[in-house]
């Protein structure tokens, strides 16, 4: 049963927070607000597995 | 109101019971004539089952109303013998189209396979829909259609139902051994027996206009996310009969409905939609909000609910009527074996639990389509604009798209009237499916599986290239001769005319869409639900199966 990965799977950490951050650069709370939405429907879809998708829902709203 | 449409007048004629002041006992009183009661009613008669239909108006639905009629319902008003009227009146279409702003996300297609006798879809007025309902349950000549009577009390007995009846000639009181209640989602009945009818309300309003016009728009259901014409909001466009078009346009919550309804707020819409120089004529405005939500349990004892009074979907789909009318096919048989002492009363429970199931699956569709044409949250409202964002150059996010996912018939999958599956079958036509259509032929005559099915029981036992063997014939034969309605017919892949009820299989598509090896058998429900099949026949397992589908 395919399970999310929560090891780290980033060969360079700082590359991707750095990307992250820069993708929103000089957008406003609206617009960043969609691009994480958008980056959401994107990285899910690649995803697929229904399972994996609750788990990392799950786990993002822990704590919330 | 209407220019294309005048509105007929059915005269209140005083009941004997009430002329003479006797109560009389009737075996079922069906309440409202909408398309769910007089489904109901219609088949009830052609059933032998004598109905009093009671209405509180005296005419069809009045407005813009119900427009989309799908495969399902067609497929029961065909076996009632009313659905050819329906389907030349109407619009014949499948092919929908989703757009945002001002380009097209995608297209999706209701039937796309061939060799079906009843269309995807139709659009028809509510008011033609009604109307020929109603000339078919004068045809039916067990029906008597009550108008100006309204139902002011329901009171349940041990072994009937006593209601009291208001017409212009005063209150007057009849019995009847079943009610179904059809009256629509502001049921009385339901109110009157205290149900609880709970669910979501949805913050949002949209416009209906019915406009007269000739345009070039095929008959296509063609839906807007944020267009030019109406930005930020929905619009919804399908053509209707006698080039009558129905727009649907979402308002939002903060709409004043009295105020959009006028026609200097409605005519400037239309034009920003159709063009300055589109000649049209609006025919009806009304504004309308909507719910989701459902009765618990369908039954109440001898009183049962069908259609709206039921359960409440959003627009969305064209889940309402189109869920209704299978709630009146899947009651009626159950009731009228239940009423000839064939079935057990728990036979009636069923109802409940398979509609109950079906509720479910519509108010969860349209549940869905209503979250994403009208989010409830900021984030939401984010996100479905992120899917139609991404859908312009992903297809994945095509599928997220949802402008409303149209009615399809529900598979009872936990029925326990089904028999499983003990043999492998590839396919949809599980325990529980609505049956499917085939082209066949039956003594040299071109015709159609469907037109086989429903009434009662129905085995269709594959005999491909070989002869029926005489004890399978037999066998099928013998339950014919039993309490519960049966027929039986031989499927063939070659004309041969040896026994009477063969049904060619004329391309191959039953044996396609059935799985069907030599020796298969599928039992079909009178409601033409499939109740069970096998890869080789055995009379006690069929007698069996029989039995289990009618609660026995």
């Amino acid at each position: 049963m395919a399970t999310l990965v929560t090891e780290n799977r980033l060969a360079s950490p700082d590359d991707f927070y750095e990307a992250l951050i820069d993708t929103h650069r000089d957008l406003n709370a609206e617009q960043s607000s969609m691009v994480n939405a958008k980056l959401v429907l994107l990285l899910a879809n690649h995803i697929g597995d229904m399972e994996v998708l609750k788990e990392a829902l799950a786990l993002a709203r822990k704590g919330v | 109101m209407h220019a294309t449409y005048a509105y007929p007048k059915f005269p209140y004629i005083p009941s004997e019971e009430q002329r003479t002041g006797t109560v009389k006992r009737h075996p079922v009183v069906v309440v409202g004539a909408g398309p769910v009661g007089l489904t109901a009613a219609i088949d009830l008669a052609q059933k032998g089952v004598p109905v009093v239909v009671l209405d509180e108006d005296d005419t069809v639905s009045i407005g813009s109303r119900a427009v989309c009629y799908a495969k399902r319902a067609l497929e029961v008003w065909d076996r009632l013998g009313t659905a050819q009227r329906m389907i030349d009146k109407g619009v014949v279409w499948k092919i929908g189209k989703v757009f945002h702003g001002d380009h097209q996300v995608y297209q999706f297609d209701l039937l796309p396979e061939p060799d079906h006798k009843i269309p995807a879809f139709i659009n028809l007025q509510q008011y033609y829909l009604e109307e020929y309902l109603l000339d078919a349950a004068r045809q039916a000549e067990r029906v008597d259609l009550r108008w100006k009577s309204r139902v002011l009390s329901v009171k349940p007995q041990d072994d009937h139902v006593v209601l009291q009846v208001e017409t212009p000639d005063g209150v007057y009181a009849l019995e009847a051994d079943w009610v179904i209640a059809c009256d629509g989602a502001k049921s009385s009945i339901r109110k009157m027996l205290g149900l609880d009818f709970v669910g979501q309300v949805f913050q949002d309003r949209f416009l209906i206009a019915d406009v007269v016009m000739k345009a070039d728009f095929p008959a296509e259901r063609w839906f807007w996310f944020d267009p030019p014409f109406h930005r930020k909001q929905s619009t919804l466009l399908h053509m209707q009969a006698d080039n009558v078009w129905r727009i649907d346009f979402q308002l939002g919550w903060d709409a004043d409905p009295e105020e959009e309804k006028k026609p200097e707020r409605v005519i400037p819409r239309l034009k920003a939609m159709l063009g300055e120089d589109t000649e049209f004529e609006l025919e009806w405005v009304s504004v309308y909000t909507f719910q989701c939500r459902r009765l618990e349990n369908f039954r109440a004892g001898r009183v049962f609910f069908a259609g709206d009074s039921a359960h409440q979907v959003s627009p969305f789909g064209a889940r309402g009527a189109n869920s209704g009318v299978p709630d009146a096919d899947n009651l009626v048989w159950k009731l009228k074996l239940v009423m000839d002492g064939v079935a057990p009363d728990s036979l009636l429970d069923s109802y409940s639990d398979e509609r109950v199931a079906a509720a479910k699956e519509n108010l969860l569709n349209s549940t869905r389509s209503t979250d994403f044409i009208t989010p409830k949250s900021a984030i939401s409202r984010t996100f479905r604009d992120a899917a139609l964002d991404l859908a312009n150059e992903h297809p994945f996010a095509r599928s997220l798209v949802n402008s409303g996912r149209l009615s399809t018939p529900t598979t009872y999958t936990d029925s326990p009237l089904n028999t499983r599956d003990t043999d492998v079958f590839a396919g949809k036509m599980v325990p529980g499916a609505p049956a499917t259509d085939a082209p066949v032929e039956a003594a040299g005559q071109p015709g159609w599986l469907m037109d086989r099915l429903g009434g009662g029981f129905v085995a269709l036992y594959y005999a491909g290239s070989d002869p029926v063997p005489a004890e399978v014939a037999e066998r099928l034969d013998a339950l014919a001769r039993g309490p519960i309605p049966f027929a039986w017919h031989a499927v063939t892949d070659r004309r041969r005319e040896a026994l009477a009820n063969e049904l060619l299989d004329v391309n191959g598509r039953f044996r396609e869409r059935y799985d069907a090896t030599p020796g298969s058998l599928h039992l079909i429900r009178p409601d033409q639900h499939v109740a069970g099949r096998w890869r080789n026949f055995d009379a006690d397992r069929l007698a069996a199966a029989l039995n289990r589908a009618v609660g026995r």
